[in-house]
């Protein structure tokens, strides 16, 4: 499928707002992604296209920044921090719980393709020890419980 | 989500759910009134009150806000013509540091004001507003404020603002890293000489400041340097918004004036938590060392935290009771640098997994004494004085070279036996 033409216009601004197209790759990449959910390659060929980079040059930045996919990833993405504020508090536990009842690990898909469970740090939710970030929105959960994960998991 | 509700001249004005106020909403509370009485002043009548007021950057090394600033070229003074920069860093992706996602979310206005005087005394006509993409939140909250001001005029006509989605990594909030992130490079630090006020952003002179020092600014404009520094305990001028995690009763967010005690955070936080002793503290977010319950009357500002041996850094505390394994901790810290690494230079690249193998090792047990020597020898080769090229590697290596010493008898035990925690 060729690229929409919202985000032809929209990637077309953006090379206009940020400075040029190598400045507007980025956000090429998290238009695309913010549209499509990941980053395929036929999407970097067409980033390339309009940019006028090679698709080595947009894949070598779409592979260093780690929240680029570059393969699909679930309807439900939950990225659930591993830092130590988190872990004081018991966070270990309540991953474990996450992954035994989805049936994943970190940096993997649900197959029904609803949940993709990420680690990082940190969150920024220290304060809601141990915490997530959940959805399109990337809401702020915690502090979760290994035996109350409904909150985190619909 | 609510949160423990605010008090303060900087933060007093956040709601308790963090709903953002609209502009009409912030005007109504005095919003953007000192925006108006900046633009009556000349720019170096604004930089001589924010140096009046010693108002240090909150990003983590303490710099004078307003010392930064002298190094912007005034219009006309440089070669060539195009923009001059101001990015304002709310990367914040430091283990155990939730402070700037507040003003973000909750403050918009209050960041764009102090963003807007910023970009009038130093010269700036283009603001750019880094965010990180996992506070989409506080990226909408910050594109509608921006929104609002320039349909209301407020912006100017020779000023742009936009907001910048960060696509992760904690390197980009390096400023130099970010302003390769933002010519759509790999966020790679670039060496200093020259500094970005030299050649920043597309070779242009560019600032980077932190969200919370830019939303000082509004109020040292409106009421003065003497009132900012007297609402402070030391020489370093007002108040800060303290974070404090980890093995208290109540992990919250606090507005106290510089100078707060770590004994007095602890105890708004309603006490260590867990066996209810102190076992050690980071000042300053996970790449500062541990200081111990010998500092707890210490008075927090960036001076007087480097001269006990660590760094105030984010001025985000993170607690460890006397239940909690250190090395634990710290092997949570190695894991997360060492993920994070951008790969330019080899001993960060190389040696901050392996130091993360060895810690996570000692953790399980598979460890030997030698391994211990290994640790010491790493963290010696960091930072400034080591080998690495930038800041990440040396603040990584913080809490264990000061671990190393302060829980020697730790890591002597979990050498022998691995954690019996
Ligand atoms: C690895 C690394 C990560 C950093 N991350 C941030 C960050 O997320 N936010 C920030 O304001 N400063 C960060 N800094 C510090 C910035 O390089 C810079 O000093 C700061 O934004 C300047 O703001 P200030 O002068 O207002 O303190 C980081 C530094 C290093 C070495
Ligand atoms: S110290 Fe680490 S983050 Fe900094 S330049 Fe070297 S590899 Fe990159
Ligand atoms: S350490 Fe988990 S949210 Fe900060």
């Amino acid at each position: 499928m060729s690229l929409p033409e919202p985000l032809t216009v929209m990637i077309t601004h953006a090379i206009a707002s940020h400075g040029g197209p190598r400045g507007a790759i980025l956000e090429a990449l998290r238009m695309v992604q913010h549209a499509e959910g990941w980053v395929s390659d036929e999407r970097v060929a067409d980033i390339a296209a309009l940019t006028g980079m090679t698709t080595a040059e947009i894949d070598n930045l779409a592979t260093f920044y780690s929240h680029i996919f570059r393969k699909p990833v679930g309807r439900h993405l939950v990225m659930f921090c591993d830092g130590a504020s988190c872990w004081m508090n018991g966070g270990d536990k309540v991953a474990e719980a996450v992954k035994a009842r989805l049936g994943i690990g970190f940096g993997e898909t649900t197959a029904d393709g609803r949940f993709t469970l990420l680690n990082t740090c940190c969150v920024g939710g220290c304060d809601h020890a141990p915490a997530a970030v959940t959805g399109r929105n990337r809401r702020l959960v915690g502090p979760l419980r290994a035996d109350t994960l409904d909150g985190l998991l619909t | 989500m609510t949160a423990a509700p605010l008090s303060g001249p900087l933060t007093g004005r956040a709601r308790a759910d963090r709903r953002p106020h609209s502009l009409a909403e912030w005007q109504a509370d005095g919003g953007h009134a000192a925006l108006g009485l900046a633009r009556q002043q000349p720019p170096a009548a604004i930089v001589d009150m924010v140096a009046a007021a010693a108002l240090n950057g909150r990003g983590g090394a303490g710099f004078p806000a307003a010392q930064k600033w002298r190094f912007m070229p005034a219009p006309g003074t440089i070669p060539g013509d195009g923009p001059s920069y101001l990015i304002v860093n709310g990367d914040e992706m430091e283990p155990g540091a939730f402070k700037d996602r507040l003003f973000l979310e909750a403050l918009p206005h209050l960041v764009i004001e102090g963003a807007m005087i910023a970009a009038h005394a130093m010269h700036a006509s283009e603001i750019i507003i880094l965010v990180r993409d996992a506070y989409r939140i506080g990226i909408h909250a910050m594109e509608q404020a921006i929104a609002e001001v320039d349909a209301a005029g407020l912006t100017g006509r020779n000023l742009k603002i936009r907001v910048h989605a960060s696509a992760g990594r904690y390197i980009v909030g390096e400023e130099t890293a970010l302003i390769e992130a933002l010519e759509g490079k790999r966020a790679v630090p670039r060496k200093r000489p020259p500094f970005p006020a030299q050649s920043g952003l597309w070779g242009r002179p560019t600032t980077v400041n932190n969200v919370e020092t830019i939303a000082n600014i509004p109020g040292i404009v409106a009421n003065g340097p003497d009132w900012f520094r007297g609402l402070s305990r030391t020489a370093e001028g007002g108040t800060k918004l303290f974070g404090v995690s980890g093995r208290v009763h109540k992990p919250q967010l606090i507005e106290a004036p510089m100078g707060t005690t770590a004994r007095e955070l602890i105890d708004r936080c309603g006490g260590v938590s867990g066996t209810g002793e102190l076992l050690a503290f980071q000042p300053g977010g996970g790449a500062s060392g541990f200081l111990g319950p010998e500092h707890l009357d210490l008075p927090l500002d960036f001076a007087n935290v480097a001269d006990a041996g660590s760094m105030f850094g984010t001025g985000t505390l993170i607690v460890l009771d006397t239940g909690t394994c250190p090395i634990g901790v710290i092997a949570r810290h190695m894991r997360f640098y060492a993920r994070e690494s951008c790969g330019w230079c080899t001993p960060c690249r190389e040696g901050l997994p392996w130091v993360a193998h060895i810690v996570d090792g000692l953790e399980a047990g598979t460890a030997k004494t030698a391994d211990l020597d290994i640790l010491h020898m790493t963290a010696g080769e960091a930072g400034p004085r080591g080998r690495s090229f930038c800041d990440l590697m040396g603040g990584a290596m913080a809490p264990l070279a000061t671990g190393l010493h302060r829980f020697e008898r730790q890591f002597a035990d979990h050498a022998a036996h691995g954690c019996r925690a």
